[in-house]
């Protein structure tokens, strides 16, 4: 039956979320805000709540328990640990964004190595904070291109490049690393190499100023003959021109609807704190009035709202997809197209409707709105752009190559 | 073609025709040949008038029938119960196979065939929401599948789907509101074969239009009501038997309430006039005068309750959505074959960005649009309050969809600007989810 509320069975760890929110992020956002590449030493404790949230079955921490399509048992409709994951991740950056970003062991790494590694693998680096380096100074959306290169020797593979824009590099222990076998091979020579933090030649050498989720540090890297076991390639060694970049792609399909419900938590926030002002400011927020016997704040913030909404339904979808073993690649980048932009669109219309309340930089509430506008952009470049997003969804409605519609 | 006319006399032809006997077994619908004995209750109020005369050719209940609530898992689902899902692909394949032919013509002809029109009451749509004692096959109320139905033949075409389901949007608001009199009075003729023409009158020909506070007022007396005002836009209203309209009761009460009347087209002395309009042409739109309108105490549906009336104009607003979702969604479809046949400077022109991202975006917006829609009649079937999922959905259908009946036209160019492809259509007919109120009931 049709239903796309909250799932009773997820309401507990909604709330838990929300308190996480409430208690911990809210009051240290704009502190850590100010205070660039300072870890928030407040999150240490939720690294082990979370722990627990992911072990517990039904998944629902900020997404690191990644997705792994074994083979089902159960019949008919399931609500497993990528609604609860969304869910999750909803509530938490409806507190804030930049902390989601960097809590412990919830790396994008720990969602690539709970997606693609063995058994073995798992087992290795469990409980470890795992981060994510793809892009490099010439190549982001184009990570085809990536230069760095992994070369065999002995039990090791040897690793040469450059690596920028890895969220929590600094803070996490270890680092997945994508670099290709053979440059000359395509996408399928590109996999992914656990490197853990302190290996020789492996040199932090930058943490980048930015203009949002400051609480979350993004470093670069410099990789210069780092020798890493063989046992550390994720997945399949095999240069198989078949199963091409599945790797990657199979980590984006899982963390596109994470980055989507990030985005709804944020414009969440920034909507529900407008609609604070909107009302001690007098109006109405009335739903049946049409939109033009309204005030225009009133008609405009009903505006907002429905793009949020459309946003959270398709992030939902996707996540129930994937639950349900459903192909959603399509529908995971609709979301991630439409809360990327809407949350955008939503944070930045807040402010201009909270007017100095909103641009001013305050400690909580709407003094907060400023610093959501400014987090919410990274929400529509990172984890695949708009423009990517856009290509994907394309490509597969129009049945084109990514030769042909470039 | 028979099972479902003869025998039943529940006309359900297009539906068995696709669902196959299981589904007929499955609803119930064999059981009662008896259920045809009604066909004598449905022409009692045609054309004949008075309320206490059709109150006489059927049974009388104590207490008004209402359909069950369907209840939910608890758990988040996107996919259709197997008969929702039978009900909907029936409504498609008559989509697709019908009204997408007729449309053109009925577009042209500013009418709805009457074939189609029947073809629509075949499937079954209105008397799937009528209580049994009704000589209806409904058992549960479900809003999620009237969405459904919406959505599948307005892919077909958005001016045929209202004409055909403009009866049943007054035979459920009787089922979610009448009281028993007006309920036996009523439905047993719109479960029927042959449904009476009836419409939901709320819009009215003023510019900032709030459904909320309609012009036309409804005086109390000491027999009943008397109306004067307008209505517009109301759906093949000439050849109608039965309105239910919308209009500002005063009561001698500080200020009027907006409540739904019941009015018997025969001997109420209404005047009519041709309304074309932008779109919906095959509706055949019509403006309806109430010049001192008379009508008895019992034509007041739901004891004027303004819960009621705000329901149904949600429920209407509703209908729009799903309306506008299938609209949407024949363009979508239309739109991608044609930009990747159509070559421009040598290549096929969905290999442009600007062409290929402007596809995307439909698709996306289409999907937020089905979506809010769905959650609004979700809530609203469940029983929760879906003022606010109501109130998204509209705002989302309105202006996304009429973004992808312009884009589609765009997309098309100067092919888009003739009437060689419906798009032109499309356009025209998805403006009315932003400005329509009413005529459809989910």
């Amino acid at each position: 039956m049709i239903n796309l509320e909250t799932p009773k069975k997820f309401r507990r760890l909604v709330e838990q979320a929300h308190q996480v929110a409430t208690e911990l992020f809210r009051p240290n956002s704009r502190r850590y805000d100010r205070a660039e590449h300072v870890y928030p030493k407040e999150l240490d404790m939720l690294g082990a709540l979370l722990d627990g949230m992911n072990a517990g079955g039904g998944g629902g921490g900020a997404g690191a328990a990644g997705v792994r399509r074994n083979g089902g048992e159960d019949e008919g409709n399931r609500n497993g640990s990528n609604l609860a994951t969304v869910l999750g991740t909803m509530e938490l950056c409806w507190g804030d964004v930049g902390f989601l970003l960097t809590m412990p062991r919830q790396g994008l790494g720990n969602s690539a190595i709970a997606s693609v590694a063995t058994d073995e693998q798992l087992e290795r680096f469990k409980g470890k904070w795992a981060a994510m380096a793809i892009t490099e100074p010439h190549c982001g959306s184009d990570s085809a291109a990536i230069r760095t290169t992994a070369r065999l020797d002995g039990d090791h593979y040897v690793l040469n490049g450059e690596k920028i824009y890895v969220t929590a590099g600094e803070r996490a222990e270890l680092v997945v690393v994508w670099a290709t076998l053979d440059r000359n091979a395509g996408r399928a020579a590109i996999k992914p190499f656990v490197v853990e933090k302190g290996t020789p030649g492996f040199e932090l050498v930058r943490l980048e100023h930015k203009l949002g989720i400051r609480a979350s540090d993004t470093a670069a890297f410099v990789l210069k003959d780092v020798r890493v076991p063989r046992e550390n390639l994720l997945g399949d060694p095999a240069i198989n021109v078949d199963k091409g970049f599945a790797g990657v792609m199979q980590t984006f399909d899982n963390t596109r609807p994470l980055v989507a419900a990030m985005a709804v938590g944020l414009a969440r926030a920034c909507l529900e704190e407008t609609r604070k002002l909107i009302e001690q400011a007098g109006i109405e927020l009335d739903d049946d009035a049409p939109a033009y016997a309204q005030h225009a704040a009133a008609s405009e913030y009903r505006r907002l709202e429905a793009d949020y909404e459309a946003a959270r339904l398709l992030t939902l979808q996707a996540a129930w997809m994937a639950d349900n073993r459903k192909p959603n690649s399509l529908q995971a980048s609709m979301a991630k197209a439409k809360a990327g932009r809407s949350c955008v669109e939503v944070a930045l219309k807040c402010v201009e409707l909270a007017g100095t309340l909103g641009y001013a930089e305050g400690e909580h509430g709407a003094g907060l709105l400023e610093k959501w506008a400014r987090d919410a952009k990274i929400l529509d470049i990172f984890e695949g752009t708009q423009q990517i997003q856009q290509l994907i969804i394309a490509r597969r409605l129009l049945g084109k190559t990514s030769a042909e519609l470039k | 073609m028979g099972i479902g006319g003869k025998t039943m006399g529940l006309g359900l032809r297009a539906l068995n025709r696709f669902a196959g006997l299981a589904l007929i077994d499955r609803l119930g619908l064999r059981k009662p040949a008896e259920k045809a004995l009604y066909h004598g209750a449905r022409l009692g109020f045609r054309g004949a008038g008075s309320l206490a005369r059709g109150l006489g050719a059927t049974q009388k209940l104590l207490k008004p029938a209402r359909l069950a609530r369907g209840s939910s898992s608890g758990l988040f689902d996107l996919t259709p119960t197997e008969e929702q899902a039978m009900l909907r692909d029936a409504a498609a394949s008559f989509a697709r196979e019908t009204l997408r032919s007729a449309a053109a013509a009925a577009d042209a002809a500013g009418a709805a065939p009457l074939e189609v029109l029947a073809g629509i009451n075949e499937l079954g749509i209105a008397a799937m929401s009528i209580p049994e004692a009704f000589s209806g096959v409904g058992s549960e109320r479900s809003a999620v599948t009237q969405v459904l139905i919406h959505e599948a033949l307005a892919y077909g075409d958005m001016g045929l789907a209202v004409a055909g389901l403009a009866p049943s949007a007054v035979s459920t608001a009787l089922v979610l509101w009448g009281d028993e009199a007006q309920q036996s009075a009523y439905l047993p003729a719109f479960a029927g074969e042959h449904a009476p023409v009836a419409a939901l009158a709320v819009n009215e020909p003023q510019p900032l239009f709030d459904p909320l506070k309609p012009q036309l007022r409804a005086r109390c007396t000491a027999e009943g009501f008397v109306l004067d005002g307008v209505k517009s836009l109301v759906p093949r209203a000439d050849q109608a038997e039965l309105l239910i309209v919308a209009a500002a009761l005063d009561d001698g009460a500080p200020q009027p309430r907006p409540a739904l009347f019941l009015v018997e087209a025969a001997g109420a002395k209404l005047r009519y006039a041709a309304e074309p309009a932008m779109g919906l042409r095959a509706a055949s739109t019509m403006r309806v005068e109430f010049d001192a309108v008379k009508l008895p105490s019992a034509a007041l549906l739901g004891g004027g309750d303004p819960t009621i009336y705000r329901d149904c104009i949600r429920l209407a607003r509703l209908g729009w959505c799903a309306l506008a979702v299938g609209t949407a969604q024949a363009a979508l479809d239309h739109v991608i074959p044609y930009v990747n046949e159509r070559v421009a400077f040598g290549e096929p022109i969905s290999h442009r960005q600007s062409v290929a991202f402007a596809v995307a975006d439909i698709a996306i917006e289409l999907e937020g649009m089905r979506l809010a829609t769905w959650r609004a009649a979700s809530r609203a079937e469940q029983g929760l309050d879906f003022a606010r999922a109501t109130a998204i959905a509209r705002r989302l259908c309105a202006d996304k969809g009429m973004r992808i009946g312009s884009d589609a036209v765009q997309l098309l160019g100067g092919h888009g600007f003739v009437k060689e492809h419906p798009v032109e259509r499309w356009y025209r007919d998805l403006r009315a989810a932003a400005v329509m109120e009413g005529v459809v009931l989910i």
